[in-house]
């Protein structure tokens, strides 16, 4: 596999063409804006809450394949989670993002999500892997703040 | 004049044979001979900074070995010596915009720190609550946020001129836009994120014709265009060294010497003042009274050095390689399937801009990257630009008198790399 397949797998390539969640949620209880200024990646990210539980969650916004495989992939793993689960994973992805190895409980723990880890190797890339799940911090932790990687 | 001094203020050899064969003048440029990626360095970014020959690296080592001092009122031999090459490089850079007037080219960091000398200076002097100033929806941030910020200032309007959706300027809207209230229009002469070579010889008579003082941001222009601000007329114009072959942190102003004269200093400090009390100070002369401080002594010697090296070439020749490019290059990528050309006026220079409808030029600038292709991808500070083409970013090739066919021919590879990617 080369290096830009590595960065560029099926997973992503899939998730870009068809993002999962790709939607503005009516009854949102969070709405978040993020924003990527180096590349001009735009995220309006929607959760609906249901007590301690994303009950639902949505997407909207533009940018690269990283940016949108990134956030569709977000959504999709943490839709049903507790609000816990959601930070906990946060954790782990940007773990995974700035660190090159992760042992044997992150790795079980991210899944599919290990596909974004191909971006280590292109540092201006990372921001766009990491602007969905900032967007998911802060909405968790309740913060109306826009969310920049700058 | 001894060795040191020769070397010091390198004498133009434009008059003598001027060079036809741009394709050699790769050879110039070291840079340029690498891999990067395990490919062979395509540099495809000369409007974001152009590379520069050995002979400007060779012209900033030699000063700072042999002859760098702080310049003006040096008595010692080493401070004579630079003053001279700094303002020998002045001499060389009024002949390459045609000044009248030595007096009249102002060294600053670069473009940009040009405008906002004009605009917080002259916008000072001239700009009140009833007045408008003039730009174009193609601008670069620089020549959009400086006006921005005077206008804040004086409560002046700033109003932008359309384009056309080839990126050419709509002169007409432009006409209709100009009233007794326009004090200043400010004006790029080449789009840096369309390629535009914009009329500003005719523009400037219209806008003068209005009453309006004329502002021209030649930073994509000087690379490209022989400059002359006689023949456009225009009040002021700016460009940047490392456009234009030489070093950053180092660009010029020219100003109309009688504008010069009225406008009040930008920066106060050292160099630019006669006489300094605790209670008031007078201005030195034209062009000092605008260069506050120690200035870039080593960056204008490599402007010089840049200008020297241009002077050799014949800028027919030149202007004829980087067109026939630009066009290789326009008929190239217009073949493939899915991307779209942004900026498509008649007149254009050095750059190509370009998008897919389902590849994002963020991930194009990776892909071409490990093909060892440099593009810039993003807004191009330009983000009115991408605005008006409903689009986040393009890709952005550009050109220099270095780039040949090849070079074309490895961003068609590296494009088409990125299409069996994202298939």
């Amino acid at each position: 596999m080369s290096e830009l397949e590595d960065l560029y797998r099926e997973v992503i390539l899939d998730h870009n063409k068809n993002p999962r969640n790709f939607a503005e949620l009516d009854d949102a209880d969070r709405t978040i804006e993020g924003v990527n200024p180096l590349c001009g990646d735009k995220l309006t990210l929607y959760v609906k809450l249901d007590g301690d539980r994303i009950a639902d969650i949505g997407f909207k916004g533009t940018g690269c394949a990283i940016s949108v495989a990134s956030s569709s992939m977000m959504t999709e793993r943490v839709k049903g989670a507790t609000i816990d689960e959601g930070l906990q994973l946060f954790d782990t992805v940007h773990r995974m993002l700035a660190e090159s190895e992760l042992d044997e409980t992150a790795l079980m723990e991210l899944g599919k999500l290990a596909a974004l880890s191909g971006v280590r190797e292109y540092p201006s890339r990372v921001k766009c892997a990491s602007l969905a799940w900032h967007a998911l911090k802060t909405a968790l932790n309740d913060s109306t703040e826009s969310v920049s990687t700058e | 004049m001894n060795s040191d001094m020769s070397s010091a203020t390198p004498t133009s050899i434009s008059e003598r044979h001027p060079i036809t064969n741009i394709e050699a003048l790769r050879a110039d440029f070291p840079i340029l001979d690498q891999e990067v990626h395990g490919k062979p360095l395509t540099y495809l970014d000369s409007a974001a900074s152009a590379q520069r020959p050995q002979s400007v690296i060779d012209a900033m080592v030699r000063h700072e070995q042999r002859n760098h001092a702080n310049i003006h009122r040096g008595v010692h031999e080493l401070s004579q010596r630079s003053t001279d090459a700094y303002e020998h490089a002045r001499d060389l850079a009024r002949a390459f915009v045609n000044a009248p007037s030595r007096s009249e080219i102002v060294f600053t960091r670069g473009t940009t720190e040009s405008i906002n000398l004009v605009a917080a200076s002259l916008g000072r002097m001239s700009l009140s609550a009833s007045d408008e100033v003039l730009i174009t929806q193609m601008e670069h941030h620089s020549n959009i946020v400086p006006w921005q910020l005077i206008c804040q200032q004086t409560g002046a309007r700033l109003l932008a001129a359309p384009m056309t959706q080839s990126g050419e300027l709509d002169v007409e809207a432009f006409s209709r836009k100009l009233t007794e209230r326009t004090k200043i229009v400010a004006i790029g002469h080449v789009s840096n994120a369309l390629g535009t070579i914009n009329p500003v010889k005719e523009l400037t008579a219209i806008a003068h014709d209005a009453g309006a003082i004329v502002v021209v941001d030649g930073a994509q222009a000087a690379p490209h265009l022989p400059i002359d601000v006689q023949d456009i007329d225009c009040d002021f114009y700016a460009l940047s060294g490392h456009k234009m072959y030489g070093p950053t942190g180092i660009g010029l102003l020219y100003g109309r010497e009688t504008l010069l004269d009225r406008m009040p200093p930008y920066q106060g400090g050292g160099e630019m003042i006669l006489t300094v009390t605790i209670e008031s100070s007078t201005y030195s002369e034209l062009p000092h009274k605008f260069e506050a401080g120690t200035p870039n002594i080593t960056g204008a010697v490599g402007l010089g050095a840049a200008i020297d090296y241009l002077a050799t070439i014949d800028p027919k020749a030149r202007i004829d390689h980087e067109d026939r490019l630009l066009e290789l290059a326009t008929a190239e990528l217009s073949r493939i399937p899915g991307l779209r050309i942004v900026g498509t006026a008649k007149r254009k220079a050095g750059v190509l801009s370009f998008v897919f409808d389902d590849i994002h030029a963020h991930d194009l600038g990776t892909i071409l990257d490990r093909e060892g292709v440099a593009i810039r991808t993003g807004h191009h500070c330009a983000m009115p630009v991408m605005d008006f083409f409903c689009v986040p970013a393009t890709a952005r090739a550009s050109l220099g008198l270095y780039n040949n066919a090849d070079d074309i021919h490895r961003l068609v590879g590296g494009l088409h790399r990125a299409l069996e990617l994202f298939r």
